[in-house]
């Protein structure tokens, strides 16, 4: 049925693939459509989906597709439409217009089949706090018709994985608020989804705890098959997705692998502080014909290899310079150019690698 | 089907576990029945004459069953508005369940909690002076059952309309309380004038009330010819089915 559609000609459908083959040129990316033999049905197939509230464009014409087996990372901004793109799969809210399906079950008209597929782990809590651990996990598995004989095992065991096996009698009003959250991952985790949903699934939790959701998570789809869907407004949690889109306003503005995704921000950045920034960038131009602008007193200068540019700028602005650090792309890199703005303001200032970075440049350079 | 009774019987179950948990909230909704039955019915049996040879107190005890059904019912279910502010709504509508069967599960919840609760109050009858056989009191907790769903129903979809709880007093104020008086509970529905006696037509708890009656007084509730029994019995069935399919259909609706 799903591969018939595809081969129908019509004037929206060829539109679309014309969109496709430009996201994927700009990623480096081969469209799967091209070769119909190849085709491969997506585990999560969204089309042109666009949601409106009221005269708020929430989702505005996305398409993308999600492989089985692999990691989906859902970046954007506050208010980008992440959540109620969610939302739309998950069966909760039909959308304006436009197509999405799981598993080949139509989101829309065959509800029940999708939610049976699916784990969620929401943005908000959704726990029944006056209830115990143990009870909102039993809950869940009676929802999800979990045969009797497992039932009792299976909750256990993810408890024991997020480590709250002690607690379980615990009324969850007890909890705090990583304790909740993990809870909840376990929960979503007990039906055996085949796909699973986390909106921001580690909003709240301290570094250690992050770390060995994240390893689980990351362990899901080569262990069960799962596929996972996940948002973050933690880059760093980004870089273990195999495929990552980034949406604002409503529209997809880039999709790629991470590695595909930093090249599109053309390789490293230098940083300077110089004593006169005007005429540090007019030298600059002049002399090495890069692009430098100003931003924050700081010049930034985009290169492909940093490391070997950074002597001959010293070269050529000789004293004027006060500091200079050499930043390779991030993520957040990306989704700074992309949109304009930090996906958390912290993520900005350069870290560790980068006082590394400048280091080992200086030590060349006394050397040299 | 078997996802649907599982979800039925799960939700049951979480409404009983938190009721017993909450004893604080066993007491509240016990003292208000009780309140009114001692200190209204008390006071009042002292200015008015017994209708149909009936002392005052007695007179308002199927009126008093039907007040504690009223509020533990409606409340059961105004439950479902903290479900949705505090998130657990999304928990149950992203589950493979059909939306009849939330509601089924709700209306259930409700009625095995105003069930017991009404029971509670059924078992003080020695205290005020009445004579019960176990016969009544089991026909008593029969229309209790069905007037327990009833509410219940109609408490689903009032809830289904609001998205928190600052509607609250709202409710109370202009859906539960003219309901309460509006249903013959403390007199005679004959009594009231005609615009007034059009709305206790249209109240369910009348008729539950009215049904009460007959079980409580079963030679002396002859005379009095408000309602016959099997219309009492028809209008609370029938209005349930209305209130659960309209409620299911709200759920069904997504945004
Ligand atoms: N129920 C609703 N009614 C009206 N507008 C809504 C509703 N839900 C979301 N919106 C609007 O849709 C837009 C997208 O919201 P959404 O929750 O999907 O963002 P998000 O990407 O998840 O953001 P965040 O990172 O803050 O969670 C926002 O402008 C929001 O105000
Ligand atoms: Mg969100």
């Amino acid at each position: 049925m799903y591969e018939q559609e595809i081969f129908i000609h019509s004037p929206i459908h060829s539109f679309h693939s014309f969109t496709h083959l430009l996201t994927y040129s700009l990623t480096g990316h081969v469209p799967k459509k091209q070769d119909g033999a190849a085709l491969v049905m997506p585990i999560i197939a969204v089309e042109n989906l666009t949601k409106k509230f009221g005269n708020i464009t929430a989702v505005d014409g996305i398409s993308f597709e999600v492989e089985k087996g692999t990691i989906f990372g859902f970046l954007g901004p506050n208010g980008a439409g992440k959540t109620t793109t969610i939302n739309i799969l998950c069966t909760l809210l039909s959308p304006t217009s436009g197509k999405a399906s799981i598993d080949g079950y139509d989101c829309m008209k065959e509800s029940s089949e999708v939610r049976r597929e699916i784990g969620i782990v929401f943005q908000d809590n959704t726990l029944d706090k006056e209830l115990t651990a143990y009870e909102n996990l039993l809950f869940h598995s009676y929802l999800y018709n979990v045969p009797k004989n497992e039932r009792r095992g299976r909750i256990n065991d993810a408890l024991n994985f997020v480590g709250l096996y002690e607690r379980k009698d615990d009324t969850v009003k007890k909890f705090s608020g990583g304790m909740k959250r993990r809870l909840e991952v376990a929960r979503s985790i007990i039906h055996q989804p085949k796909v699973l949903f986390l909106d921001e699934p580690t909003l709240g939790l301290d570094p250690q705890s992050r770390a060995n959701l994240w390893e689980f998570i990351s362990e899901l789809p080569k262990r069960h098959d799962v596929t996972i869907f996940m948002t973050t407004h933690y880059m760093e949690e980004a870089e273990i997705c195999n495929k990552i889109a980034i949406i604002d306003k409503g529209k997809l503005i880039a999709q790629g692998s991470p590695d595909e995704l930093k090249k599109m921000v053309g390789g490293d950045v230098i940083y300077l502080k110089t004593k006169d920034n005007s005429i540090a960038i007019d030298e600059i131009k002049k002399n090495l014909n890069l692009d430098a602008e100003e931003k924050n007193g700081e010049i930034f200068i985009s290169v492909s290899k940093g490391d070997a540019c950074i002597p001959k700028l010293i070269n050529t602005l000789a004293d004027m310079v006060l500091s200079v650090r050499l930043q390779r792309p991030t993520l957040n890199d990306v989704f700074l150019k992309l949109t304009g703005k930090a996906i958390r303001p912290e993520a900005v200032s350069g870290g560790d690698e980068l006082k590394e970075a400048i280091r080992s440049y200086r030590r060349k350079f006394e050397r040299g | 089907m078997k996802y649907d009774l599982n979800a039925v019987y799960v939700i049951v179950a979480r409404e009983f576990i938190k009721f017993v948990r909450e004893r604080g909230r066993l007491v509240s909704t016990l003292a208000r029945p009780l309140l009114w039955l001692f200190l209204v019915g008390g006071g009042m049996s002292r200015m008015v004459s017994p209708d149909m040879g009936i002392p005052y107190m007695q007179f308002i005890f199927p009126g008093i069953i039907g007040m504690t059904i009223l509020f533990s019912s409606i409340f059961s279910s105004i439950s479902i508005i903290w479900d949705k502010e505090f998130g657990f709504m999304k928990e149950m509508l992203a589950a493979p369940v059909s939306r009849f069967s939330i509601v089924i599960g709700k209306a259930l919840s409700g009625t095995v909690v105003s069930t017991l609760q009404a029971l509670i109050i059924v078992l003080l009858f020695p205290v005020i002076g009445l004579k019960l056989d176990i016969i009544q009191i089991l026909l008593i907790l029969s229309i209790s059952i069905i007037l327990s769903f009833c509410l219940s129903s109609l408490g689903i979809l009032i809830a289904t309309f609001y998205e928190n709880l600052e509607s609250f007093s709202v409710i109370m104020n202009f859906i539960i309380m003219p309901m309460f008086f509006l249903s013959g509970a403390m007199y005679p529905v004959k009594l009231l004038p005609h615009v007034l006696s059009f709305l206790t037509k249209i109240n369910p708890l009348t008729y539950g009330i009215d049904a009460l009656k007959y079980m409580v007084f079963p030679e002396k509730k002859l005379l009095t010819h408000d309602f016959p029994l099997s219309l009492d019995i028809s209008v609370i069935v029938i209005s349930s089915l209305i209130f659960v399919i309209i409620a299911a259909n709200v759920f069904e609706r997504r945004k």
